[in-house]
């Protein structure tokens, strides 16, 4: 194992080299999501058939991949926990469930906004509505679980189980618009073809990915830092830092 | 790796496949069920039960739109490229439809093989262009056309 992996299992290496990150994912997060938004709503053409309305992907993509993204981080994170004991990667896990569940209910209602006018329907129980429906109740479920346990160590080994056997909806997310037939469009964007739209679409579109994914680092951190204050009120180290206030 | 680390990382991989094949099997048994509707070779086929809601999604054929002079009936036919079937609905259609455009009606077939609609919901499909490129596609005849695949899973 690399030297920085033992690192990172010291909250007190963590909160010190969050705390210098910080500032960098906040302004870089506040440019590309600045930029990206006036890019997008200013200067990206409208879709042939969808008129502006198209304009609510570049909220609804970045929300709806980040929910997914913040899920697979954090079912890592509880199993890194699970297997070597790791404190830190317990309290990374534990922070990553707001920030997700907030992910995932914005891709919800912006996707409810915009599937009205262009479907006809506010909602509909095709496979990917509702294996994205779940992946909200499951960060729902383990905030309760996390919650209802009073013991920090059992409270993130019983989520860590969840978030794991949650982990089996993410490819169903994924691929649900491939095995099934589903009202909502297959992807835009794939890995082995060319994106099918055009690149003053997508720029910005990639603009505020990068920049939702800077918002969630610095969110992250943010709860991350206060997670190792409070588990770790009792070190030296804290009260070091607090008395130095 | 400690025995102890390496014991608690064969129980997580465990629980990973385990859960993964329980799922897939769920899924697998349940994969017509989560279909959203039937394609237009299902519904020809004879794949799709009648007297009962069911929903139905293909392309609206070019040209096979009539529209009553005196009600908001509309008539037209639907397909996945293989089979059509002829559809009726009474209502106001999202602003999506038109021809060559894909939808998803809820609604029953009748004793005629004709799909009587309820509700109609327009498809979006995966392609996005400013106006003046689908002018010029459409112009020059390449304008992308979705794959029959897309209805007939």
């Amino acid at each position: 194992m690399p030297r920085w992996f033992y690192q990172l299992a010291s909250p007190r290496w963590c909160y010190g080299i969050t705390g210098k990150l910080l500032p960098v994912f906040a302004v870089l997060a506040a440019v590309l999501l600045l930029g990206g938004t006036v890019w997008a709503l200013l200067f990206a053409p409208a879709d042939y058939q969808q008129g502006n309305s198209f304009r609510i992907i570049y909220i609804h993509v970045p929300s709806a991949i980040l929910a997914q993204s913040c899920y697979m981080l954090m079912a890592i994170a509880g199993a890194i926990g699970l297997i070597w004991k790791m404190k830190v990667a317990d309290m990374v896990a534990k922070s990553c469930a707001p920030i997700g569940a907030s992910m995932a209910l914005l891709a919800l209602a912006t996707g409810a906004i915009w599937g009205k006018p262009t479907w006809g329907s506010w909602w509909v129980w095709d496979a990917r509505l509702t294996s994205m429906l779940i992946l909200l109740f499951l960060y729902f479920g383990i905030m309760a679980l996390h919650a209802a346990i009073e013991d920090a160590t059992t409270a993130a080994q019983s989520t860590a189980v969840l978030a794991l056997v949650g982990l089996v909806n993410i490819p169903i997310i994924k691929y649900s618009v491939e095995w099934w037939n589903t009202l909502h469009q297959p992807a835009t964007f794939k890995l082995t073809e060319r994106p099918a739209m055009p690149a003053e679409m997508w720029l910005p579109l990639l603009v505020m990915v990068l920049g939702f994914y800077c918002f969630f680092a610095v969110s992250l951190m943010l709860r991350l830092r206060h997670e190792i204050l409070a588990r770790e009120r009792r070190a030296g180290w804290v009260r070091e830092l607090v008395e130095c206030r | 790796m400690t025995p102890k680390r390496k014991q608690r990382l064969v129980i997580v991989l465990a629980i990973l496949v385990g859960v993964s094949v329980a799922v897939g099997l769920a899924l697998f048994a349940l994969s017509q069920n989560i279909n959203l509707f039937y394609s237009p070779t299902q519904i020809a086929q004879g794949e799709a039960p009648r007297d009962t809601r069911i929903r139905a999604g293909g392309m609206v054929v070019e040209g096979s739109v009539l529209r009553a002079s005196d009600s908001l009936q509309v008539r037209f036919e639907l397909t996945d490229y293989a089979e059509t079937v002829p559809v009726e609905f009474t209502g106001i259609l999202p602003d999506l439809f038109r021809e060559g455009q894909g939808i998803v009606a809820q609604g029953s077939l009748d004793n005629q093989g004709v799909f009587q609609a309820v509700e109609v919901l327009a498809k979006h499909d995966e392609n996005y262009m400013p106006p003046e490129v689908a002018e010029a596609l459409q112009a020059s005849g390449k304008m992308p056309q979705p794959e029959a695949e897309v209805f007939n899973k």
